[in-house]
């Protein structure tokens, strides 16, 4: 094989700290190398020209680039040799940039590492093989994860493009965050009006099947066909019977559960709806303080319940789904502020979080849309707002800024004001982080027309003083001290990783970081794909977001789904493991590990032999490292060709 | 009960001179509880105000020699009721744990430090080793019928980093001794904050106005009498009281004792072996009206 | 071409494509800084990992082999890491027989987030490697043939 090696200088970032013109002067002497050069930016368009015309030019056999990080560029460059009339797996790339150049400052010894790299895989590449895709039937249907606002998007946009959605939701109804709050920055229009009717729409699309209080219970397969197993959990009251009259609501004896819609703020009954618009406004009954379930004893609701609908002896429900793609878009959840010692550690009850906030702020809320102290039900007038509770703080492991909660602070002052013209409000901030469209002059309009007094800086501690609580802070600007005496405090609590959400990563095989928020694909170029193929992300499932660009990424997820399904088939991965049925003694033990269950037992004149099934194989190369006879071997990643990168580092 | 617990004690320099009642009264209360304390031989000054101020290594270097001093003993650990040389006896071995520093340090020294030993406050054993469990098996005269605080100051268990013990905003020990001791115990919001402590002497403005505002916020939430773990703390409380009183035109007249006496006379102990009569406030309108309460109730028994 | 004679040793890294390779890369987007003596061979996942591979490389020359994977639990492939982890605690039990010292081997979980942690597991390594020096050769007329033994005995 003639190959051809291409060391980029990534403008400076290569060239910076390694002496390309070197590491091409060094691969020419390489067995196979027929030609190698440096080039400026490889992944330009003339850097790619310069590739197929030197292919053309040297007739050569394989491509060498050394440049950034496979992860990054392997595809661009497989399909440019590809261009050329090559196989795009007489391609091999080194990775320079992110190994090499950008982890140290030594040029002899990052040009020598470099050199080293390029006949690694150079060596690779003449051990590759031409490999070729296989085409395979997909499944057009899709999974949305979570209810909230970027999964309604996302399912909705599917939904109108033709595909069967499946939607499930942990809560037992849809809305999510966007569900819980009063009204919206920067417009200060009412929050469920703009969402109600979209999740009408859900409800009623004939393309969307909605499964709420459930849960994803295991996911197997891969792009194009995955199989779902749902656990639908038993509400107690059949959902095909239930009108959602809401009179088991007014009759039930127990009312003292806890009310997780309104977070906290007030109380609900065991069993019930969690809000007026829900969706689907069905009852469930919450086992924890039902007292039929816990003691036996009531019966009401099935007494009063004029459909006849509750069933205490309810079970789980299993139920099995087969999709293409998978939508994740499960949001976030608040920050546990109770680590704050200095706001009183959870002690004190006039100190509220920013959501709970919002239901007392909704007029369909608990209080019915009137500020009161939780504490002796008063109306506040000093309303101090405290920014950055659990974000920007690393002393709490939350060094990220949540990014929404200047603007939900000013909404909040604005309408405080609205709610109680009388009132003053205080915002104790660190810097106002308030970049979007309109944004800015919000947060303005909330100082100078609403005459909330910003301060800078961060407080100290909260105190009972009476039956006031005193706020004491520092005044950055002022370089002085600050004590208001307040009669509420609002926590504008950050956003973390929903609940449970690295434990659905790991059966969705995604990442995700050292917070819990998932991974995508690239943080410029993939923000909604992940590393797994045929799942998307959406929504702050990601990483904190507010409305806007949760929607965005509800469309933008979308949109991925519907191009993967523009197409009938799609194409395998031949990176595959194959058979040598020479080799094969029939053992079995590939079978037994293969994850995926890609490898069936076959007959060959009266032996047992192993067989892929090409579709299905995902590539791990798991059953290669198993096999005792080296029969099985994964395409691209062979013993040889492993060994042969082995034997280019070591015989030196 | 575990009645092994032996500790060497390092009283401090306040123990003999302005907080001599919290010496007498943590010995006292100790021997009752059958906790062994070895005086450190020959020890001295922890370094405390005014080294630590200008010149660390010297402060470290007076900690270090007292450490060695313990080491000498056998013994692992150290206890000390003193807050302050609690904190530069642990600022000590923590800054020696960089052995640039420690060798600056054990240049002044005639050998070097061995500073491997514990330090932990006479609060802190008291709750961790002792137990509050067993403090109320021991109790013969419960402090019924009267409200007290605890006020902790801002050094006892700051920064938590150093201090490891108790939460850093929000101290409970105290309390719950108390608590165990049958007093009632009222939330005092203050617990951490500052009493002013050594501006006594520069800027006494400002202790009037700090321990001013700790003594208005205790007799709002209603406390008879406040507890407290701390020399300086309870020199500027109570000692300073009248000169608050004056600067403040206002009228207190609280009693501020040491968690250890009225330990103390809940175990049964005399007023005199815990040196109550040291107290500048006198306390005798509270502690009489407790005694009251116990005889009611023994009546009542 | 051969190490940097005095200043580098000759280690080998596997690193599986999901977690650890993108950890290694989060780590040079981060700019962090590692000893240069460390290359990496990039497979599809830690179960991949033959522990021949090891092995060979050690037998031609590695002075030291360094295996990452995704964290348990978090396999791109749900259990590529556990057969991995099986393998590789024999393997490190193995070495001294063949006359390797164990510290010589080293296998570790970073994620694809972990920069950071990354440049300590780099950076330990290589430190560890330096202080044994470099790994027992087989040099001599006969190399190539006592190679050819050993790989036949394997």
């Amino acid at each position: 094989m003639k190959i051809g090696v291409f060391v980029c200088h990534c403008g400076s970032n290569i060239e910076a700290t390694v002496d390309t013109a070197a590491v091409a002067a060094a691969a020419r002497q390489f067995p196979g190398v027929a030609f190698a050069t440096d080039t400026m930016y490889t992944c330009s368009e003339p850097g790619q020209d310069e590739i197929v015309a030197a292919i053309k030019e040297h007739n050569l056999g394989g491509v060498v680039v050394a440049s950034c990080t496979p992860r990054m560029h392997e595809q661009t460059f497989r399909r440019t040799v590809e261009r050329a009339g090559l196989n795009r797996y007489l391609f091999e790339m080194a990775n320079i940039r992110e190994h090499v150049s950008w982890i140290g400052k030594d040029r002899e010894a990052n040009t020598n590492k470099s050199i080293d790299l390029v006949r690694m895989a150079t060596e690779k590449l003449t051990h590759n093989r031409p490999l070729y895709s296989k085409k395979f039937d997909i499944n057009k249907r899709v999974l949305v994860i979570g209810g909230g606002v970027a999964g309604i998007q996302a399912a909705l946009d599917c939904a109108d493009g033709g595909l069967e959605v499946v939607m499930v939701e942990k809560t037992s109804t849809i809305g999510g965050k966007m569900a819980k709050l009063d009204k919206t920055f920067p417009t200060v229009d009412c929050s469920s009006c703009i969402l109600g009717p979209r999740m009408v729409d859900v409800a009623q699309h004939p393309n969307i099947t909605l499964y709420a209080y459930s849960e994803i219970e295991e996911i197997n397969g891969y792009v194009g066909n995955f199989e779902i197993k749902v656990k639908k959990k038993a509400t107690y009251v059949d959902w095909d019977l239930c009108t959602g009259c809401g009179i088991c609501m007014e009759k039930c004896p127990s009312k003292k559960a806890t009310d997780f819609f309104n977070e906290g703020i007030g109380k609900t009954t065991a069993i019930n709806i969690p809000f007026p618009q829900a969706i689907p406004k069905k009852a469930k009954i919450d086992p924890a303080f039902c007292t039929k379930l816990t003691k036996g004893k009531c019966g009401v609701c099935a007494k009063v319940c004029p459909s006849g609908c509750i069933n205490y002896e309810m079970q789980d429900e299993f139920i099995t789904e087969k999709v293409g793609a998978i939508v994740t878009a499960t949001g976030f959840d608040l920050f546990d502020w109770s680590v704050y010692g200095e706001y009183g550690g959870g002690r004190y009850p006039d100190v509220i979080t920013g959501l709970q906030y919002e239901r007392m702020l909704s007029a369909s809320g608990p209080t019915g849309g009137h500020i009161k102290r939780p504490s002796d039900g008063k109306e506040p007038k000093n309303i101090v707002f405290i920014q950055c509770v659990g974000s920007r703080d690393k002393s709490v492991g939350r060094p990220y800024c949540t990014g929404f909660c200047c603007m939900y602070t000013a909404k909040q002052a604005i309408l405080t004001k609205d709610h109680l013209p009388e009132s003053q409000s205080y915002v104790f901030y660190m810097d106002i982080r308030a970049i979007g469209k309109l944004y800015d002059e919000f947060t303005r309009r909330a100082m100078e027309e609403y005459d909330t007094k910003y301060i800078r800086g961060r407080v100290s501690m909260i105190y009972p003083k009476g039956d006031k609580l005193l706020v004491r802070g520092a005044d950055t600007l002022m370089g002085s001290q600050v004590e208001v005496d307040a009669d509420l405090v609002v926590l504008a609590v950050g956003a973390e990783a929903a609940a449970g959400a690295s434990k659905l990563a790991e059966k969705l095989r995604i990442s995700y970081d050292t917070y819990g928020f998932y991974m995508e694909g690239h943080p410029k170029l993939k923000p909604v794909e992940t590393n797994t193929a045929g799942v998307y992300l959406a929504g702050a499932c990601q990483g904190p977001k507010d409305i806007p660009s949760s929607v965005a990424q509800g469309s933008a997820a979308a949109a991925k789904v519907l191009g993967l399904f523009s197409k009938d088939q799609l194409e395998s991965d031949p990176q595959v493991s194959i058979v040598d049925i020479k080799r094969c003694i029939g053992c079995g033990k590939c079978i037994k590990t293969c994850p995926y269950g890609a490898i069936k037992e076959t007959e060959l004149r009266g032996m047992v032999k192993a067989d892929v099934i090409e579709t299905i194989c995902q590539g791990c190369g798991i059953c290669t490292s198993t096999c005792p006879q080296g029969a099985v071997q994964l395409q691209h990643f062979t013993d040889n060709q492993i060994l042969s990168e082995v034997n280019a580092l070591c015989q030196f | 009960m575990n009645t092994s617990l032996n500790y060497a004690y390092y009283p401090g320099c306040s123990s003999t001179g302005t907080s001599i009642e919290y010496d007498m009264s943590s010995r006292a209360v100790c021997a009752a509880l059958d906790i062994q304390l070895n005086d450190v031989p020959d020890w001295s000054c922890c370094g405390s105000t005014p080294a630590h101020t200008v010149d660390h290594t010297l402060s470290s270097a007076l900690s270090a020699r007292n450490l060695d001093q313990v080491a000498s003993m056998g013994l692992d650990s150290c206890i000390t009721p003193c807050p302050s040389c609690l904190a530069n006896l642990k600022t000590a071995k923590h800054r020696m744990e960089d052995a640039g520093f420690r060798d600056k340090v054990n240049n002044l020294l005639d050998k070097p430090a061995n500073t491997q030993v514990g330090t932990k406050s006479v609060l802190q054993i008291l709750v961790e080793d002792y137990g509050v469990e067993n403090i109320k098996k021991k109790v013969v005269k419960p402090l019924t019928g009267r409200a007290v605080g605890a006020y902790y100051g801002c050094i006892l268990n700051r920064p938590a980093e150093l201090m490891q013990f108790d939460d850093r905003e929000h101290p409970m020990a105290m309390d719950n001794i108390m608590e165990a001791l049958g007093a009632t115990v009222v939330a005092f919001p203050l617990k951490v904050e500052c009493c002013g402590a050594s501006f006594g002497i520069p800027r006494k403005d400002l202790v009037m106005r700090l321990s001013g505002k700790l003594l208005d916020t205790a007799k709002g939430i209603g406390a008879m009498a406040l507890v407290t773990a701390c020399p300086l703390c309870q020199m500027n409380l109570d000692m300073r009281q009248a000169q608050v009183n004056n600067a403040n035109d206002s009228h207190h007249d609280m009693p501020i004792f040491y968690f250890t006496q009225l330990m103390g006379l809940a175990l049964g102990l005399t007023e005199k072996e815990l040196g109550i009569d040291k107290l500048c406030v006198s306390p005798r309108t509270v502690l009489d009206a407790m005694a009251s309460e116990q005889s009611v109730k023994e009546r009542a028994a | 071409m051969p190490v940097l004679e005095g200043t580098e040793l000759r280690i080998v890294g596997f690193l599986c494509n999901w977690c650890s390779y993108g950890g290694a890369d989060t780590a040079g987007v981060g700019r962090f800084k590692q000893p240069t003596d460390l290359r990496i061979i990039r497979v599809p996942c830690s179960g991949r990992i033959d522990p021949l591979f090891i092995v060979k490389a050690m037998m031609n020359g590695a002075d030291g082999v360094l295996v990452s994977g995704c964290h348990p639990r978090d396999c791109h492939y749900s259990e590529g890491n556990f057969y991995a982890r099986r393998r590789l605690e024999i393997i490190e039990k193995f070495l001294p027989i063949l006359g390797y010292e164990p510290e010589r081997f080293a296998y570790t979980w970073v994620s694809a987030s972990e920069g950071q942690r990354w440049q300590e597991v780099v950076t330990s390594f290589t430190d560890q490697i330096h202080k044994l020096g470099p790994a027992p050769k087989i040099l001599g007329p006969q190399a190539s043939d006592t190679l050819s033994v050993m790989e036949a005995a394997l």
